[in-house]
């Protein structure tokens, strides 16, 4: 049985390769990247050889912990990294708890993750060159950790459907862990400026790892090359009881998950709440800017885009206050938030380009029904533009007070209506006119589908430069402004952003409404090859 | 079939739905294969054939969803693809295999659905409550489509589909999934619409339940109209199912899985 669930993996992965040539590139690519993450692992082991014992214990106890960190975390986050062989499949088919466990276990070093850490963990026999023993402790230890990092990333993802199958849950999870992955690039520049005194506690901090469940594996070794059997022999316990208790999880969770049913949904509710849809008039553009802005709000698609777009601004501060501890004053880091508002508002009003994609085929509706381009295209504008809007001039203000500056104030506010107005009317026109291969409903946010990966890349890029072209006059004008510090100019950028984002507005919606009317089955079509 | 035209003859009135010459290629594969049909003002229709055998693809390009690559069709004489707007207001749909707007509660997106035809906000609440309480939905009006049930879901749709009360009515595989309760007073929904002038088309393979609720039958397999006119007319003295059989083949005449039996 064991064998044949490996197998059946083998096969999954090569008929998949037969579906489409670029599954098999792209495979290509994986390997090879992972063959070079592999073949720099290794070597970097050997020269660590080269050190003090010492050393090499606390290095490989702090990767290996953090590799175990590693397939804890990212299956959570990408909501299923590899699903192919997923339990719930095989309920029907009355296979033994061990077998089943097992196969699934052996089957998750099919692939390039799974391969890559059971060599790179056996790899670390490597680093233990001058001292024999340890080394082939370090081969045992280098099995053991790597079905740690399996067994872990099972246990979770187990847990994680089983335990909190709502969907509310699984909305949430996807969302809240992408906010430290996007605040990654100023936490790690914090921690390698502090890395001097950091370095100092590293060996204490590998120390306390060691003996938990994270670094006991990855420290066997170190504590043999040390002398300290038994030290080595309690890691090797701790070790080996973390991999059943996390068994033990996997399993528990795995025969409830495998006869309660994948979905579990809330409570029943009674009516009589239509949220937005009391905010906006009973019109066919009203209703669609009420059905947007519950989308924003509703499906993690668009939340994590709403959660990103604030939190953009801030990642800027973080450059502007680096800067602004070298010259001194507030006044760049007002300028940085002011510019980063106008880049919120980009993102949000940008979202709505591949709205059509988002809704997939429940499309449907609206051709069925009948509604015009106009009231489509311009409901869709009006929802983001109520999100948009506030956040950039939210932050266009709190940068003008920040840099002391009337002017600033005028110019970002300027730029922040041209890059909204502009923005939806070239949105409009790209919705109507291309689909891309965006996460289906229901679906987490951070996936990416396979297919038209290029051509979304080629869209999403075209998109961005005409929109520069779009707003090139009044972002030249507050750039002006601002470092000339002229009112006049200020003003100017003020009105040339009211006038142009206005303009590009109306004309985008009327554009890409006469596109819709013509493309409306065409563009359902489209969708409707992804489900 | 010429019964159908009889029928438009004698009440002097175009058909609720008319095809003509319908054709759709997916790369070479030919999914309908030029169809004629004429479904009669106040008929309740079945539209029955094999899986694969062109249903949903002839129910959407008839309701304006998939662009067909030749024919005509007709909604109570409006030309569904050169006036669009015109006979969308005369048609409800409830598609199979199409997604909901499911982030909405029952409530929102029955109301959405009567909003973006422009009816009035008034109108729109009485017709949902009243829809909603029909359908056995009222206790679940709140709760967002994602977490219905799957025959819950195709209530929603089916209620979205009314609204805005059709002349004709086209039914995609309406009764899958829903339970034997909800599907009776569904029937007794639809059995009320025809008996006061509406029209409805529904798509199965549900031989029995066509025979039962429809008056007027075709049968549709490999993109063809194998036989169409009055249930009676396309039986004959025969049972729907085994008319259904004759027409389409591909009985095994073999005698089966001989492991298979337990005696």
């Amino acid at each position: 049985m064991v064998a044949q669930l490996v197998s059946l993996k083998l096969t999954l992965l090569r008929n998949s390769l037969k579906r489409s040539p670029w599954q098999l590139v792209g495979l290509i690519i994986g390997g090879l990247y992972g063959l070079g993450v592999l073949a720099m692992t290794l070597v970097g082991l050997a020269a660590l050889g080269a050190g003090e014992p010492e050393l090499i214990g606390t290095v490989l106890t702090l990767a290996g912990a953090a590799l175990v960190l590693g397939w804890l975390i990212i299956p959570v986050v990408a909501a299923g990294l590899d699903m192919t062989l997923d339990p719930a499949r095989f309920t029907t088919y009355a296979i033994p708890m061990k077998s089943m466990l097992t196969g699934l276990l052996l089957g998750s070093f099919i692939g390039i993750p799974g391969a890559i850490t059971l060599l790179a963990s056996l790899g670390t026999a490597i680093a233990w060159w001058r001292h024999p023993l340890a080394a082939l402790v370090a081969l045992l230890c280098g099995v053991l950790g790597a079905v740690t990092c399996i067994v872990a990333s099972r246990a979770i993802t187990a847990a994680s459907t089983s335990l909190a199958s709502s969907r509310r849950f699984k909305d949430a999870s996807g969302i809240v862990l992408l906010v430290p992955l996007m605040f990654m690039g100023p936490i790690i520049s914090g921690v390698s400026s502090g890395v001097g005194d950091f370095k100092e506690y590293l060996p204490a901090l590998a120390q306390t790892v060691s003996w938990t469940p994270l670094g006991a594996v990855w420290s066997v070794p170190a504590a043999v090359a040390a002398g300290s059997y038994g030290a080595a022999g309690l890691k090797l316990l701790i070790a080996v009881a973390s991999i059943a208790a996390l068994t033990w999880i996997w399993r528990a969770c795995l025969s409830r998950a495998l006869v309660t049913p994948a979905f579990a949904g809330g409570g029943r509710k009674a009516g009589g709440k239509l949220g937005f849809f009391n905010w906006f008039p009973a019109t066919p553009t009203g209703a669609v800017a009420a059905r947007c802005l519950t989308y924003w709000f509703r499906d993690p698609r668009y939340s994590a885009g709403l959660l990103i777009a604030p939190l953009l601004p801030l990642i800027f501060v973080f450059a502007g206050s680096q800067a602004a501890s070298e010259t001194g004053g507030t006044q760049s880091l007002g300028i940085a938030l002011g510019l980063g508002g106008a880049l919120a508002a980009y993102l949000v009003v940008w979202s709505i380009s591949s709205d059509i994609s988002y809704d997939n085929t429940a499309f449907a509706l609206h051709i069925a029904t009948g509604v015009s381009g106009t009231a489509d295209r311009s409901g869709r504008a009006l929802a983001a533009a109520v999100l948009a809007l506030p956040l950039g001039i939210l932050y266009a203000v709190i940068g003008a007070v920040l840099a002391h500056d009337l002017g600033q104030l005028l110019a970002t506010v300027g730029l922040v209506l041209g890059v909204v107005g502009s923005g939806l009317g070239l949105a409009s026109v790209f919705s109507a006119r291309f689909t891309m291969a965006v996460p289906l409903p229901g679906e987490s946010p951070m996936k990416t589908r396979p297919g038209n990966g290029l051509s979304s890349v080629f869209i999403q890029m075209s998109g961005f430069v005409g929109l520069g072209v779009l707003v090139l006059p009044e972002l030249i004008l507050a750039i002006v402004a601002m470092v000339t510090g002229q009112l006049l100019y200020a003003w100017l950028a003020l009105a040339v952003g009211i006038i142009l984002g206005a303009v590009f507005l109306v004309v985008g919606i009327r554009k890409g409404a006469a596109v819709f009317n013509q493309r409306a089955p065409e563009l359902l079509l489209a969708v409707s090859v992804d489900r | 079939m010429s019964n159908s035209f009889e029928q438009a003859k004698d009440t002097g009135l175009p058909p609720a739905l008319s095809i003509r010459g319908l054709t759709k290629h997916f790369g070479n594969k030919v999914a309908v294969d030029g169809i004629d049909l004429d479904v009669p003002a106040g008929s309740f229709y079945g539209l029955v054939g094999p899986n694969g055998a062109g249903k949903t693809t002839s129910l959407s390009m008839a309701t304006g969803l998939l662009r067909p690559d030749a024919g005509q069709v007709w909604v109570h004489g409006v030309d569904v693809w050169s006036h669009p707007l015109e006979s969308k207001r005369l048609m409800g749909l409830l598609p199979d295999g199409v997604r909901l707007f499911d982030r909405l509660s029952g409530e929102q997106l029955v109301s959405y659905a009567g909003l973006l035809r422009g009816m009035d906000k008034d109108t729109v609440t009485a017709r949902v409550k009243d829809l909603l309480s029909a359908l056995d939905l009222s206790k679940d009006a709140g709760t967002l489509v994602v977490d219905y049930s799957a025959g819950m879901t195709k209530k929603i749709a089916l209620a979205a589909a009314l609204i805005h009360a059709p002349k004709l009515l086209v039914l995609d595989e309406p009764f899958e999934s829903v339970d034997p309760v909800s599907a009776a007073n569904i029937r007794d929904i639809l059995h009320d619409y025809v008996n006061t002038g509406g029209t409805v088309i529904v798509s199965s393979h549900v031989m029995d339940l066509v025979q039962r609720m429809c008056d007027h039958v075709a049968v549709i397999a490999g993109g063809r109209v194998l036989a169409a006119g009055t249930v009676d007319e396309v039986r004959g003295s025969q049972s729907l199912e085994e008319k259904f059989v004759d027409l389409v083949g591909g009985r095994k005449e073999n005698t089966g899985l001989s492991w298979l039996r337990n005696s």
